[in-house]
């Protein structure tokens, strides 16, 4: 029998998923999302308190393929918040498009459920694992308004793309063990300590590179994310922005670097390309878009590049120093970038006239005169994702920078840098359109309280977050200790 | 690090400011009235503090005063750190002045929006002394940065007909300078170990390394200055800005380059900065006379403003980095009375504005006639500019050529035809705006200056005549500090010359 504490927070999310779907199945229908869907958040929330208590150095169970540890508390911890705001901003929607079932929170229940493995993965296999339950939640979710042909392709392009990029993981997962004999990350990591490796696993880790940046939907891998994004019902897409990004490119640190960390020499090179390829394509492809949907996307490509070059300063070999300020500057990327993503999708949602949302970033025009609260907070996010100080953006892309100058890979940084110029243009637009064009009609209202309060508490961490920096920033650093002992 | 945080108070006093206007509720019209008070008291009790803070200088320490210091965020000992010396000082109370003079020429021309915009310029006036007091490289990027927030609001939204692209071209204009800027600056938190100001002035950086921080901070400052030739956001951006946006975006926010070349790039990058001065030089004589011509053929007055604060700004680069102790006095005071100036003549445009709503020369002529004292008040800022001596811009000017003919003569002869040109274009504007019948139709009932306007222009006029007469406070308050900066340039070119004749 293995130890099962470790698994604690898993397991209770586990249950209580088959928990919730019987307790909607035995309700009127009626009533059962909304009550189903509260559940749910209480779920996360109880969950995240049992990440934290069990918390308590690294331990690891089911013959090391299970590991829980400090980088694994931390990530977690901001899965669970952006699962829980995701359920919390998808009611209101949900209910205004009659699609309210309580399948949907359970859903993204088994989702986060996903993550949390992936995120505790240390063998290939339960990495393997967590990514296909996260994924075959996600593609029922994304078209769960299955009424609308949009949201119907949405899901089943994201299926299809989803499956082949699951087939090249799990081919370089195989040419990995084939070559190496092993599929355990300690063991691998064992065997690699000299910084030398089999062909074969050079070209595994290759395709299982690939698997990943599709997950994390990083260049040339990210061809899905606009049209998922615009297809997917508006909630879900905000889900989709954060909780599973996050997920995916915590996964992809501790591979890359729990288990292949001496092999840099091999990965640096191809993260640093895909980084590049991320940062200049989310800035460039997204000046041009109409629809907010579309440009988050693109945004997020952009995002995920920013956070890859912490990853390839990881894969810089020698500077230890250099490589745990790598990590470091993903997980306060990661963490800042939630609050300004689920922000951000809050009012989004707010996009709402006559009953329909609408999508255009024209829609917005004149927000500041019939809606100013709302256009504040927008513009705060705006700002923030272009990284102008003192918004929180900035100091994620700051931790992130400072290790690319610490690695010396001052190519990188610089076209960082530049593409965040690129990419302060088409957010700067949204707060051009909200505050310098003519008012449209404003936006249904009023706002409820649920997204009130998500706006308040992202706003407040996002323009305040210079004010008091420590708890994100300590934080990050006990997670890469973790990560990277020594 | 004893006593009371008096930078701090003047700091973040105008956001005291701002948490009272978002919380005034009611009619529109009172929300607006009181939102102008507000911002009014607020500005005014800032700027009284700054003024303490000159009187309890001590103009005989070296280094910095009413410093603060607080550990910030751990890495590298980021800290919250503030200071002053005897050339920050002045800048500090430059901002404060002339936010409170923003918000009086504001009184009647802003009617849309006024509780948003009283809070953009309190939140840029926070902004503006934060970079100027901040001894931490971090935190000085923080405010040198935000400043863009504000002031893009401000063009874009109380802005003229083009404010979309005078916006948006400020905004990626300054962005892409301060981002290599940003790399710099962490690259030299891993050089020295420490973002600490007060620590970097006397950190030896490599040689090698030099030239490119050096560049890195160029792209930055040479586009805030602006110098020639990335100046051409500054005539679009005065156009489009609203009146009290001008008088910041000249008075203020241009001088964040030229304190930036004083503050990091001359001691911090000494070497780099001897092998780059004739660099500069080329571009501030380029500056001076191109956009002096420039001006002369302009016929909208605030660009033509706007072009004679490059060539203006030209004189204030070129003092800097000759490197001697008039050149960057002269520097600095060329940079406080262009402050005043240039802001003032952005105030005389605003009035006829305000009630002309032109800004084309061709539409006005023979102001005299109805507006005696405008007529008065405008003179005395116009030769201010040209720099007639008795006025701040002739210390500075003269200050400058004076530093330069040290340096090179030739740099020096070419500098001082721009102070020709710039009484060409100068008495050119003024005759045609001022002088010759009063024709045009609605000119004909035009009025003077209202007492409140009035009241905006008196401190000017004031400062830029005591400075011109008696400019000794000024220059005693910063001699120790540019004396100290000199010093610790000499020694660093001395012994890289050292360095290099040993390699030869």
């Amino acid at each position: 029998m293995p130890d099962l504490v470790p698994a604690l927070p898993e397991i209770f999310l586990a249950v209580m998923s088959m928990a919730l779907l019987m307790a909607g199945v035995f309700q009127k229908e009626e009533n059962a999302g909304r009550s189903v869907s509260y559940l749910a958040i209480a779920t996360l929330v109880v969950t995240i308190a049992i990440v934290g208590v069990v918390a308590d150095g690294r331990a690891s169970t089911f013959g090391g393929a299970f590991v829980t540890d400090g980088f694994a508390v931390y990530v977690k911890g901001l899965i669970l918040i952006a699962t829980a705001a995701a359920v919390l901003m998808s009611r209101e929607y949900l209910e205004q498009h009659g699609i309210f079932r309580f399948e949907f929170p359970v859903l993204m229940v088994l989702a986060a459920l996903g993550m949390l493995m992936m995120v505790s993965a240390n063998d290939l296999i339960s990495l393997y694992l967590g990514i296909e339950l996260q994924s075959l939640s996600l593609y029922v979710i994304a078209s769960f308004q299955r009424d609308t042909t949009r949201s119907a392709e949405a899901g089943l392009k994201y299926f299809v793309l989803g499956a082949l990029s699951s087939g090249l993981l799990l081919y370089g997962i195989s040419l990995v063990y084939g070559f190496s004999g092993s599929t355990n990350f300690d063991a691998l990591a064992q065997l690699f300590q000299a910084g030398e490796s089999p062909v074969g696993v050079t070209v595994g880790l290759v395709f299982i590179i690939a698997g990943l940046a599709f997950k994390v939907s990083a260049v040339p891998f990210h061809m899905w994310t606009p049209d998922v994004y615009e297809g997917a019902p508006t909630p879900v897409t905000a889900f989709f922005a954060v909780a599973p990004k996050i997920a995916a490119m915590a996964l992809f640190v501790r591979v890359m670097v729990g288990a292949f960390g001496d092999l840099g020499d091999q990965w640096q090179q191809v993260i640093i390309f895909i980084s590049i390829a991320s940062m200049v394509l989310g800035a460039f492809a997204a000046i041009n878009q109409t629809n907010i949907k579309r440009l988050m996307a693109y945004s997020s490509i952009g995002h995920m590049g920013y956070a890859l070059i912490g990853l390839a300063v990881a894969g810089g070999a020698g500077n230890a120093e250099a490589r745990a300020d790598g990590v470091s500057g993903i997980l306060i990327y990661l963490a800042i970038y939630m609050f300004m993503n689920v922000g951000a999708f809050a009012c989004i949602l707010q996009m709402r006239r006559n009953g329909r949302m609408v999508e255009g970033i024209g829609d917005l025009a004149g927000l500041s005169k019939s809606n100013p609260a709302m256009a504040m907070v927008l513009a705060i996010f705006m700002f923030s994702m272009a990284g102008i100080p003192p918004l929180a953006g900035f100091f994620g892309k700051l931790y992130i920078f400072l290790a690319a100058i610490e690695a010396e890979l001052f190519a990188l940084a610089i076209i960082g840098v530049l593409a965040s110029v690129v990419g302060a243009v088409y957010y700067i637009r949204i707060v051009k359109v909200m505050y310098f064009d003519a008012p449209e009609e404003g936006f249904d209202g009023p706002v409820s309280m649920e997204m009130k309060a998500v706006l308040v508490v992202t706003g407040v961490v996002t323009l305040f977050f210079f004010v008091w920096p420590l708890p994100i920033l300590d934080g990050a650093g006990l997670a890469t200790a973790a990560l990277l002992p020594g | 690090m004893t006593g009371f945080p008096w930078l701090s108070v003047v700091t973040f006093a105008p956001l005291v400011g701002v948490a009272f206007i978002l919380l005034i509720r009611g009619e529109p019209d009172v929300v607006a009235r009181n939102a102008k008070g507000v911002a009014l008291w607020t500005s005014l009790i800032t700027f009284v503090v700054s003024l303490g803070l000159w009187i309890n200088f001590d103009p005989t320490a070296s280094g910095f005063q009413f410093e603060e210091k607080v550990l910030w965020m751990p890495a590298f000992d980021i800290a919250y750190h503030l200071g002053v010396d005897g050339i920050s000082l002045f800048f500090v109370i430059l901002s404060t002045l002339l936010t409170v003079l923003c918000v009086g020429a504001s009184w009647e021309s802003v009617k849309d929006r006024v509780k948003e915009y009283m809070i953009a310029f309190l939140i840029l006036e926070t902004l503006m002394i934060g970079m100027f007091s901040s001894l931490d490289l971090i935190l000085f990027y923080v405010f040198f940065e935000g400043v863009l927030i504000p002031m893009f609001v401000i063009i874009g939204v109380w802005g003229g007909p083009r404010r979309n692209y005078a916006a948006f071209k400020f905004f990626l204009y300054t962005l892409t300078g301060s981002v290599l800027m940003l790399l710099a600056i962490l690259t030299m938190a891993f050089q020295a170990g420490t973002t600490d100001i007060t620590k970097l002035l006397t950190h030896d950086f490599p040689i090698s390394l030099q030239p490119w921080l050096w560049l890195a901070f160029f792209a930055s400052f040479a586009v805030k200055v602006p110098m020639w030739p990335v100046h051409t956001w500054l005539p679009d951006a005065h156009v489009e800005a609203p009146t009290a946006g001008s008088v910041i975006l000249a008075g203020v926010l241009l001088k964040f380059g030229g304190y930036g070349f004083l503050r990091f790039s001359l001691p911090m990058f000494p070497v780099a900065s001897a092998d780059f001065a004739p660099f500069i030089y080329g571009l501030s004589v380029v500056a001076i006379i191109y956009t002096s011509l420039v001006a002369l053929a302009q016929e909208d007055m605030k660009k033509l403003i706007a072009y004679s604060s490059v060539a203006h700004m030209g004189f204030v680069t070129l003092g800097t980095f000759t490197a001697t102790i008039q050149g960057i006095e002269g520097a600095v005071i060329q940079m406080l009375s262009h402050g005043v100036v240039s802001a003032a003549l952005f105030l005389v445009v605003g009035v006829v504005y305000d009630r002309m709503h032109s800004r084309d020369i061709a539409t006005y002529g023979g102001l005299v006639h109805r507006m005696p004292v405008y007529a008065l008040v405008f003179m005395i800022f116009m030769l201010a500019s040209v720099g007639l001596p008795g006025t701040s811009g002739f210390v500075g000017e003269f200050l400058v050529l004076v530093g330069a003919f040290k340096a090179n003569s030739w740099v020096a002869a070419l500098a001082a035809t721009g102070v020709i040109l710039g009484a060409a274009y100068m008495l050119y504007l003024y005759r045609r705006v001022i002088f010759g019948k009063l024709t045009k139709e609605d000119l004909k009932s035009i009025t003077d200056l209202s007492p409140r306007e009035m009241a905006v222009f008196a401190p000017l006029v004031l400062i830029v005549i005591f400075m011109g007469v008696y400019p000794i406070p000024f220059l005693d308050a910063m001699h120790v500090s540019v004396e100290n900066l000199i010093e610790r340039y000499e020694t660093a070119v001395a012994a890289a010359e050292q360095i290099r004749l040993a390699a030869r």
